[in-house]
């Protein structure tokens, strides 16, 4: 038996929740005041996922960097590869909101698609 | 000197939201005045996401949040002026600007709307001992940097104050290749979201040292240390809690001052609690004509509340200009007590109401199940039970044109908390 202590994020209350594990399959979880606590702290001990958001480098655009996001949320361990998978990315202006800038970044399937227009200069 | 029927000073997602629905209230002739090099605010260097659940149902990030106004704007030929400067506001609605293209120049306006922003509190500001040197930043200088700029403020971090913005700072860095050793904490509570603590620090094993503060900087050219001590109960620094910290950089993330020197050149009563205007159910300020909306007002959580509040504004300033703003109408004021440490707005005249007004306020601790209660004079109207308070939220109530309508007498209407 394994247990897991998380604070939820739902809501300002920040219920002390506790997950107990058995072979990797959640047995209990307890502390929780409201439904999206449980949910919340099912998902976070089996699969927890966060969505990427940095920058890339813009060449001939009217600003240097253009903001972007995994289209979806990813794996959590897979924060920092992702953001190393950018690090040498440059695109081309114009830049329109939603291209992608970079397709199945690390190998998690998942697109990096722009969040903001960048003007050609 | 040109005249304008509306007049929106700020170009952010207030500026924005206020001139969309002026314009879709019928007034024809709008200006936004805008002293970046585009539109949107800071939401343009807000470049995680979270915004506009409320708005639109989904999760943006603030640049795809500004994106969505912007379009609205261009959609309707809204005019506005970048990289421009408003030096002067007068209490009969002259405007006085600049910029690099037109030079100094003179505006008239039937009605103004009021949409600067905050500016961040910065060093100076927070009395901290030591040396001066480069490496200090406010966090949302650092955010512009990183995010806008692509520059890297520094590469071992110290991060003073946990509001969204330091937090979110505390990641991005992190997410940058530099190294977050603590974010320190006055308050024996963060200010931020639970949200932003736990995907922010947590989850990049930062620590948070809560009733912690910086009593020293050290380094001449660069910042080369600082000192962290825990404090009392009256926020004084502990003797003999100091830990030194080694890193180039300091950032600061200590509050939000509402930029008011335009408003207060034009003769609006402030408020001393949140260092904006003083303002009734239309977010008219104390001068005719002159009305004020989103964080210049009062510093809110969401942006999808400032939205709503500039919407809000927009609307009041389309009927001034129409003259179908009843005037004449004493109004009510509403009383912050018991922990509610403000109310917007702080007035309503009921004729003037739309038929539910939201009331829009901050607590000043954390209150567990405890009640917010509305009273009309000595009578109890309204009381809701609410699971968690905190500073770092706003709170709401609503209330009914037709209850205030039903009571002529009506003096003072009061918001309180009232524990169990």
């Amino acid at each position: 038996m394994e247990k897991k202590h998380l604070i939820c994020i739902g809501c300002p209350m920040g219920c002390p929740i506790t997950v107990t594990l058995e072979a990797g399959e959640v047995r209990e979880v307890t502390g929780f005041t409201c439904k999206r606590g449980e949910a919340y702290a099912r998902k976070e001990v089996t699969n927890p996922t966060r969505i990427v958001t940095t920058t890339v480098r813009v060449e001939g655009g009217v600003s240097p960097m253009v903001s972007v996001k995994t289209a979806q949320d990813i794996p959590k361990g897979k924060i920092f590869a992702c953001a190393e998978a950018l690090r040498g990315v440059r695109v081309k202006a114009p830049v329109a909101i939603g291209d992608v800038v970079l397709s199945n970044a690390a190998g998690t399937g998942v697109d990096v698609v722009a969040t903001k227009a960048v003007a050609a200069r | 000197m040109n005249t304008y029927d509306i007049v929106i000073i700020g170009g952010g997602p207030a500026g924005l939201a206020a001139a969309v629905s002026a314009r879709d209230a019928g007034v024809e002739r709008i200006l936004i005045l805008e002293r970046d090099q585009e539109l949107g605010g800071i939401l343009n260097q807000c470049i995680h996401n979270g915004f506009g659940l409320h708005t639109f149902q989904e999760e943006l990030t603030g640049p795809e949040y500004a994106a969505r106004f912007i379009d609205q704007v261009q959609e309707r030929q809204i005019p506005y002026l970048l990289n421009t400067m408003v030096l002067d506001v007068s209490a009969d609605r002259v405007i006085t600007a600049m910029n690099k293209t037109d030079g100094l120049f003179q505006l008239s306006a039937r009605a103004i709307i009021l949409a600067m922003g905050c500016r961040e509190r910065p060093r100076g500001a927070l009395n901290i001992p030591g040396t001066r040197p480069a490496g200090i930043y406010s966090a949302g200088t650092a955010q512009r940097l990183v995010n806008m700029e692509g520059l890297l403020p520094g590469r071992k971090v110290v991060i003073l104050g946990s509001g969204d913005i330091g937090l979110i700072m505390a990641r991005r860095m992190t997410l940058e290749g530099a190294q977050v050793q603590v974010v320190a904490e006055l308050m024996p509570y963060s200010g931020g979201l639970k949200r932003n603590i736990v995907q922010c620090l947590d989850d990049f094993g930062i620590p948070l040292k809560l009733s912690h503060t910086v009593v020293d900087i050290r380094g001449r050219e660069r910042v080369e240390g600082i000192t962290l001590a825990q404090v009392d109960e009256h926020l004084k620094p502990i003797p003999g809690t100091e830990e030194d910290y080694e890193c180039d950089t300091l950032l600061l993330s200590c509050g939000l001052i509402p930029e008011n020197e335009l408003s207060r050149s034009a003769g609006v009563d402030l408020s001393p609690v949140t260092s904006g205007a003083v303002v009734d159910e239309s977010l008219e300020t104390s001068v005719p004509g002159v009305f004020a909306c989103g964080n210049v007002l009062h510093v809110h959580d969401l942006v999808d509340f400032v939205s709503q509040e500039a919407a809000a504004a927009g609307r009041a300033a389309a009927k001034y200009v129409r003259g179908e703003l009843e005037t004449g109408e004493a109004a009510i004021p509403l009383k912050a007590q018991g922990g509610v440490r403000y109310t917007v707005p702080a007035r309503v005249h009921p004729h003037r109401m739309e038929a539910e007004q939201v009331v829009r306020f901050r607590v000043g601790a954390v209150y567990r199940n405890a009640y917010v209660s509305v009273y009309f004079d000595g009578e109890r109207v309204s009381r809701r039970k609410r699971q968690i308070m905190a500073p770092g939220e706003m709170e709401q109530v609503v209330l009914k044109r037709e209850d205030l309508l039903s009571r002529p007498d009506l003096k003072a209407i009061t918001v309180t908390i009232e524990e169990a």
